[in-house]
């Protein structure tokens, strides 16, 4: 005889209670597959937990974020900001897709090399630079965008005896009506301080001042945000061409538009709330074309965005290790990916599907990591079907920053798999092994294991 | 394990403790659970009667009927025992 | 008798009519004093003990709604729904944290017959709490100053600014009234944990509390102003009494929000007369407020005219309105069986 499905037993309090912020809909749908590629499939070859990027969304992405600015603007050009994630494979999507790299380190400046983009197509940001690095950026004309003036000054003192000049930028912070300005990287607008800086470039006679660049903060909800940036450096531009007749080639606006992830205590979902790319794309291109530029004259675009390009092609797949109830009575499932591995659970209420079907009940669930840390919580309150050990979930919009601010911490850090436009399975980072781990490790021959 | 001999069920999974005024909304396999219980029949034949018809393994029912013992104690729907056992 | 309305299906949320009521049920009076009787009213709640849920003379059967939380997508997935059921000719939502999802679900509502009279996502936008003194001083409009506070540090500038009292607000809900430092301080503490940035502080005004109600028609004027005084005030804030009354001022300046937004549909002026007799509009919700219903009994009876907007007749302004009408609010002890409830919750209809 066929046995009838089974489920857990379970009882629900029908409790009155007033509208509150945290809605209490379920809005959970099995999610089965990513790209065509069956979900247990995916975890039976390489494991749980893992990482899985859609190769289709990220030139999806791109390709639509391409389109929201050259439609509107003559002159358009995207670095990949690689700290959003710099997986060469990821990396090399990009590049092949026309992108420019963006790194903020030595390290990443190298990576950068490695994946053979040529050296002026490389946009040197950060507060940390080292001498090496600086003269390894100059001998290959990459652009390097100044933070400080201690920067400024060894740059100067490092092109004592060129012949070419190097091409700089400086990094420009300003009020943009968000909070909180992120006004400790590069000089300020309002104070003149960028002024200064830009002045001081020029009459050094030993740099080329190539462009303008600010990155004004990271998830901006406001496209004015953006509008008054694009207003600002395009004045700081103009004057450059007057004052100290120097052209600015390109503006560089940064990165810093959202991802349509849900930010914690929001009140409504991001997807509803948040503007497009291509609303962002209108508010600063007319800045631009509207402000004094000749028409020929109009500089290049340059854009960092990060998270909006990556995020929603990640996933991270995992499997239930228990239930529980907590002193109050309320429902815990112990997962195995901890905030170790989703960084962004700090940020953001991540949506989480079941990966296989279930019943129409819900209920009410925290949902914690596999750490022993009390901060592993991935979502507090969350409505999800009743879920049993062994059931998989899937993690969505986990493609920025979580595979370069993983930690390694209690256990490995999992494999990252990506699926190509034809539906093949790449694994492009094997998941750590404890040699892997231990390899760079030295124990004194006093204690070693006798 | 009794359920307190008040409480109304109904056959939309419904339950009402006319002791304390909470309703409560349950699954189909609280609902047959609790009809079995309010008819007196025991632990083990339940477990028994579920591990019959359904698709369940023992490890799973025995792991799940302890949480279900927590909602029952939580929503206040057990009879209070003093001898302890079945 | 058959009307031209007779049958229209309209929805309303809002059904909480308890001591911090929505404007659903005066809504519905309102509808089936203008349009007759025999209108079919669909209630939409949120929660199982929304009163209006019960009243079944008022509201023919209720649905449950996702909360706004959910999404737009939730939203328009119930709705399509329901309308599968019950072929809805309107819908007038009724509470602030709804609108923008039903703003921007209102094009494909349309799409499957069901019509709205509602303000933009621009408009909405300029009035929030957060945004309305810039929008009050660019438009001539008096409101209070007002600061936006992101930390606790900003305090004390701010304190120091509009004095004692003051008024703390969230984001989106509740205010208090600081009288000192740590009340402030303690306030700004709750709004933040609850509502997250920026808290509002606004200058407390010290005066008399008067309503407004209108009817924004979409192109800078309004089809109905109604100004009412609050008598009796609960704990809450919330007017348990009121009365019509007339002041030129109060129609002007409703006049001067109009055509500075284009506002499309309902909304609510909060001003507060100070003693000096000047007016400052301390909010403006983008609705129906509760006492609606004393428009229409005064003779301008808005819910009704909003349909027929919705539906493209051409509605002439009102011009008159009744003053001295007056509303005391009343609780009233509504009976039914547990089994209403329990099929309420567990199935979000009833
Ligand atoms: C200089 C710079 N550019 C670009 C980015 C990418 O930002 P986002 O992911 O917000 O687009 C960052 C991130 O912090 C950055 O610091």
């Amino acid at each position: 005889m066929e046995k009838l499905p089974y489920e857990r037993p379970y009882i629900k309090r029908l409790t009155p209670g007033a509208m509150n912020k945290f809605g209490s809909h379920s809005g959970a749908q099995p999610f089965k597959h990513i790209d065509g590629v069956q979900v247990t499939n995916l975890i039976a070859a390489y494991g749980s937990p893992l990482f899985v990027l859609s190769e289709t969304q990220i030139r999806r992405n791109y390709r639509s974020a391409y389109r929201a600015f050259s439609t509107r603007y003559p002159k358009v050009q995207f670095a990949w900001s690689y700290k959003t994630n710099y997986l060469n494979a990821v990396c090399q999507i990009f590049h092949s897709e026309g992108s420019w790299a963006e790194v903020v380190s030595g390290f990443e400046y190298r990576k950068a090399l490695g994946n053979g983009v040529a050296g002026n197509k490389i946009i040197f940001n950060g507060p940390s630079k080292s001498k090496e690095d600086l003269m390894l950026a100059i001998e290959n004309d990459s652009l390097i965008h100044i933070d400080h003036l201690e920067e400024l000054n060894l740059l100067i003192t490092l092109s004592e005896n060129l012949t070419d000049k190097p091409r700089v930028a400086i990094r420009v912070n300003m009020d943009t009506g968000i909070f909180p300005a992120w006004d400790r990287f590069g000089f300020n607008y309002e104070n003149g301080e960028a002024w200064n800086a830009l002045t001081k470039v020029v009459a050094s006679g030993k740099l080329r001042l190539t462009g303008l660049h600010c990155h004004i903060g990271t998830y901006i909800q406001s496209t004015s945000a953006f509008g008054i940036a694009a207003t600002k450096l395009a004045d700081l531009a103009l004057r450059c061409k007057t004052v100290l007749d120097q052209t600015i080639e390109y503006l560089d606006l940064g990165g810093g538009f959202p991802s349509m992830n849900t930010l914690k205590g929001a009140y409504l979902p991001g997807t509803d709330t948040l503007p497009s790319i291509d609303d962002f794309a209108e508010e600063i291109c007319n800045k631009l074309i509207n402000s004094d530029f000749a028409p020929n004259e109009l500089p290049l675009l340059i854009l960092e965005s990060g998270r909006a390009l990556i995020d929603d092609a990640g996933y991270l797949l995992g499997t239930v290790l228990a239930n529980k109830r907590l002193a109050d009575g309320k429902r815990a499932t112990v997962v195995d990916f901890g905030v170790n591995i989703l960084f962004t659970s700090f940020w953001y209420d991540h949506q989480i599907s079941p990966a296989q079907d279930f019943s129409p009940h819900t209920e009410n669930m925290a949902i914690y990591g596999p750490l022993c840390m009390n901060i592993d919580v991935i979502r507090e309150n969350i409505n999800l079907p009743l879920l049993n050990p062994g059931d998989h979930l899937v993690v969505h919009k986990v493609g920025a920053y979580n595979m370069t601010q993983w930690m390694q911490f209690i256990t490995f850090r999992p494999a990252v798999v990506l699926i190509d436009e034809r539906q093949n399975i790449h694994l492009i980072k094997a998941a750590e092994t404890l040699d892997y781990i231990e390899e760079n490790e030295n124990v004194p021959g006093h204690l070693k294991a006798k | 394990m009794k359920i307190k001999k008040n409480i109304a069920t109904s056959e939309n999974g419904f339950v009402f403790n006319p002791a304390t005024g909470d309703s409560f909304s349950g699954n189909a396999m609280a609902s047959v659970i609790l009809l079995a219980m309010k008819n007196g029949v025991n632990t083990a034949e339940i477990k028994a009667d579920i591990l019959k018809k359904y698709d369940v393994s023992v490890a799973q029912l025995d792991r799940d009927w302890e949480d279900w013992i927590i909602q029952l104690k939580e929503a206040n729907l057990l009879e209070l025992e003093l001898n302890h056992g079945n | 008798m058959a009307t031209r309305y007779t049958g229209l299906c309209i929805g309303v949320t809002g059904l909480n009519a308890n001591d911090n009521p929505g404007p659903g049920i005066a809504v519905i009076r309102a509808l089936k004093a203008g349009l007759g009787d025999d209108i079919r009213i669909v209630g939409f709640a949120y929660e199982s003990l929304e009163p209006g849920i019960y009243m079944q003379g008022l509201v023919d059967k209720t649905y449950q709604l996702p909360y706004p939380t959910a999404g737009t997508g939730a939203l328009l997935e119930r709705l399509t729904y329901i309308n599968n059921q019950e072929k809805l000719t309107a819908i007038i939502p009724n509470f602030d944290a709804e609108l923008h999802n039903f703003i921007i679900i209102a094009p494909s509502l349309l799409k499957i017959g069901i019509r709205t009279f509602l303000p933009s996502l621009a408009q909405l936008q300029v009035r929030d709490k957060a945004n309305l003194f810039e929008f009050g001083n660019k438009n001539g409009l008096p409101v209070p100053p007002h600061y936006k506070l992101f930390s606790a540090a900003d305090l004390p500038h701010v304190t120091e600014e509009l004095g004692f009292p003051l008024v703390i607000k969230g984001k989106f809900y509740d205010a208090y009234i600081a009288v000192n430092m740590d009340s402030a301080l303690k306030a700004f503490k709750q709004l933040e944990a609850a509502w997250g940035y920026p808290v509002i502080a606004q200058k407390y005004i010290k005066g008399t509390e008067i309503n407004v109600a209108a009817l924004g028609s979409g192109n800078g004027s309004n089809l109905s102003i109604v100004p009412m005084r609050k008598l009796y005030i609960t704990e809450k804030g919330k007017a348990w009494a009121g009365v019509t009354i007339e002041d030129n001022a109060l129609v002007e300046l409703a006049d001067q929000f109009a055509k500075a937004t284009q506002w499309r549909g309902a909304y609510e002026l909060e001003i507060i007369r100070d003693a000096e007799d000047q007016l400052f509009i301390i909010e403006i919700n983008p609705r129906f407020p509760a006492w609606i219903y004393l428009a229409a009994a005064a003779g301008q009876n808005q819910p009704a005219a909003l349909i027929k907007m919705s539906m493209g007749e051409n509605v002439t302004p009102f011009n008159s309105y009744e003053t001295g009408k007056l509303f005391i609010r009343h609780s009233w002890d509504q009976v039914v069986d547990i089994a209403e409830f329990q099929k309420m919750s567990a199935f979000g209809e009833l």
